[in-house]
């Protein structure tokens, strides 16, 4: 692996792609777009990282995880950064971490919630589920386990399941 | 150390989500179904982390070493700056769920215009923070509509309490010089601009869901001068006795 005084942000990244979310451990902090840059600054490496929701309680751990990474690669002294803007989207998912979510059972996002003040309860697109891939599901809560995920039902399977709720 | 508006203008944006996130805290456990239970959860976590966030804003441009800990456990009744409405007891589901239809609406308002404030900081919470109430409007504005064109029963309920709560919203609309100063400055929005837009969507949600809507009458006010209901007193003892007994604990 690398392990040199001046690593490049690609090298950096391709460390930072080894740490899993603590929540969604199919998907790395690199992958849900948490990790937003890293550089050197005077021999500081330098990695500024964005929550998903403003009290996401696994920040600190995520922290500590990117820490003991770079650090594992013989790399430091390590500073991490936080910043709220561009606020975090889900949007920043690409289609192969999508791909990943669904194989663990989370469902991707689907489409944030909309402008419209009180959306008829099932109006909205329905999701595939993500273990028998029927279209017939329902969303039971906007809000579950975690800040980041939603809860949702298939009728077919009749297997509740998560979706990586679009923000 | 700073003399300006911006850091009792960041402490009233905070101390509202705070005690609204320690009142639907208050749920976790007793909510009427697992799914409510754990949207209640959310949602007050959301407020409690957009309440860190500011808190952190706040005591950095203050300078006085007091870090967002110390601005949520270690002051007084006396100094909370919130509006009244966040901190009166849950009361009942309809209660609670009245209150975040109208809290969340103005919050969406307010953070959806303190995107372009000139604080950047302030700016990147609220693009955040705007996102997040999205969903609470959302999910309180469709409670509202099932209970009050529902039974007689919730209709009932939850009519009594908008017509309990509607009192305590003028409040979050009023413009003082600290408002105004902050407005000016370009980091802070005048809250009383918000108040017309707040009303058109209040008034749609209460139609659909065949709820009347109060007349305007005598507003409670008090909370931006730090004049509270006792409410608030027990609230904080609760939420503030493991902090100020350990000092410095962590875990």
């Amino acid at each position: 692996m690398v392990k040199r005084a001046h690593p490049t942000r690609d090298e950096i990244f391709e460390i930072l792609d080894e740490v899993k979310d603590p929540e969604v451990p199919a998907l790395s902090v690199v992958e849900l777009g948490i990790v937003r840059d890293a550089s050197l600054e005077n021999d500081t490496l330098v990695v500024t990282v964005t929550p998903t929701y403003s009290g996401c309680p696994a920040m600190h751990e995520i922290e500590a995880d990117i820490r003991d990474a770079l650090t594992r690669h013989g790399l430091g002294p390590i500073e991490i950064r936080t910043t709220y803007t561009p606020a975090w989207t889900t949007d920043w998912i690409g289609p192969e971490a999508r791909a990943k979510l669904e194989a663990y059972g989370i469902a991707p996002p689907g489409a944030a919630a909309g402008v419209e003040l009180v959306p008829l309860r099932r109006a909205g697109a329905s999701l595939r589920c993500p273990f028998c891939k029927s279209k017939d599901t329902e969303q039971r809560s906007a809000f579950g386990s975690t800040a980041c995920k939603a809860i949702w039902y298939c009728r077919s399977c009749r297997q509740p399941f998560e979706e990586f709720k679009a923000i | 150390m700073s003399d300006g508006p911006l850091v009792p203008y960041l402490l009233r944006l905070a101390d509202d989500r705070l005690v609204l996130g320690h009142r639907l805290s208050e749920w976790c456990g007793h909510g009427p179904i697992l799914e409510e239970d754990i949207a209640l959860a959310n949602i007050a976590l959301d407020l409690i982390g957009e309440a860190t966030l500011l808190f952190g804003v706040a005591g950095t441009a203050e300078g006085a070493g007091r870090d967002a800990d110390a601005l949520a456990f270690l002051r007084d009744a006396g100094d909370f700056r919130n509006a009244l409405l966040v901190e009166l007891p849950k009361g009942d589901f309809g209660v609670t769920i009245v209150r975040q239809l109208f809290f969340s609406v103005f919050s969406l308002l307010q953070m959806e215009a303190l995107q372009q404030s000139t604080n950047a900081e302030l700016a990147g919470i609220a693009a955040k923070a705007a996102k997040e109430s999205r969903y609470h409007v959302r999910h309180s504005a469709e409670w509202v509509v099932t209970l009050g064109d529902g039974t007689e029963e919730s209709h009932e309920r939850v009519q009594r309490a908008v017509d309990d709560l509607w009192r305590y919203t003028g409040e979050l609309f009023l413009a003082d010089d600290i408002d105004r100063a902050a407005a000016a400055a370009g980091f802070g929005v005048d809250p009383s601009t918000l108040a017309a837009a707040w009303r058109a969507r209040i008034d749609e949600v209460l139609h659909r869901a065949t709820l009347a809507i109060p007349a305007d009458g005598y507003m409670q006010r008090g909370g931006r001068e730090g004049r509270h209901t006792e409410h608030l007193g027990h609230m904080l003892a609760v939420m503030q006795i493991l902090a100020r007994s350990h000092p410095g604990a962590t875990w």
